[in-house]
């Protein structure tokens, strides 16, 4: 997510392939160096989400994993 | 005979000039401000549409039917805390009330005791001065991702008041009274589970 843009597609790929995974693991780290916050929607019957910091965190059933912009105090 | 007329001169001199110098003050502005005229960025009056209509679909499909039905028949979204400690509960259910571009309000489920505001942005940290806001629904997602995936961090990042700061008692009251109706029709209208021997 980005302010006055809303939902961007940074990458997509296949985490099965070496090389897309290197490409999402790549644009992940950068995505956290920009200081963005990561979170990955989960659950079936209550959905929730779980903030992930590192590549390996993310359920490897994920569909997506969306990046949005650090919370400050308003 | 020349006195005369160069104190003539003089005074007609102060005269114009009392007329051209503001004259002449405002000529030098306007030729400035043209010189310095910035060209308008191209307008695009659909963009922050499109931009929420995509907010809206990304948020629907990550908060579940029911949370998101709930965003779209009421206008705000309820997420119940986690925290055993949390501020002024005494163990007792609490939630939260998320609008967009509003603070959180966290109140008692039981009694609607409303227990405090939450005020949280999230800024572009590229651009912190005068920076664009997120669409309203990618508001309200990124409150809901940050509210469920880490509750703790979520409130000690926000700027904590005492309810009544921003949001009107009256009218949370009102949304409380709202859910409660919303819920009992969504009950009525989901079929009766089937029973045994049925």
């Amino acid at each position: 997510m980005r302010p006055g843009h809303g939902e961007v597609l940074i990458a997509e790929g296949d985490i099965e392939l070496g090389e897309d995974r290197e490409r999402l693991v790549e644009e992940f780290r950068r995505q956290l160096d920009q200081g963005l916050w990561a979170a990955v929607p989960v659950g079936d019957e209550r959905k929730e989400a779980r903030m992930v910091t590192s590549f390996d965190e993310v359920p490897g059933d994920s569909e997506r994993v969306i990046f949005f912009p650090r919370a400050a105090g308003g | 005979m020349i006195l005369a007329v160069a104190a003539t001169a003089i005074i007609v001199i102060a005269l114009l000039a009392e007329e051209l110098v503001p004259l002449l003050a405002q000529k030098w502005r306007r030729h400035k401000a043209r010189v310095k005229r910035v060209p308008a960025p191209a307008s695009d009056p659909g963009r922050e549409r499109r931009a929420e209509q995509r907010a809206r679909e990304l948020l629907r499909t990550c908060v579940g039917e029911e949370q998101w039905a709930m965003y779209r028949d009421l206008g705000f979204l309820r997420v119940w805390g986690t925290l055993s400690d949390a501020r002024d509960t005494g163990g007792a259910p609490y939630a939260f009330l998320i609008y967009p571009h509003q603070p959180i309000v966290a109140y008692l489920a039981q009694t609607h005791r409303l227990l405090s505001e939450y005020c949280v942005a999230f800024p572009d940290r590229e651009r912190p001065y005068g920076s664009e806001l997120l669409p309203d629904s990618d508001d309200v997602l990124a409150k809901w991702m940050a509210l469920t995936g880490d509750e703790r961090r979520l409130l000690e990042e926000a700027n904590m008041h005492l309810p009544g700061r921003h949001h009107d008692p009256a009218k949370v009251k009102r949304d409380l009274w709202r859910l409660g109706q919303w819920e009992r029709s969504r009950m009525r209208e989901q079929p009766a589970p089937q029973t045994a021997g049925n």
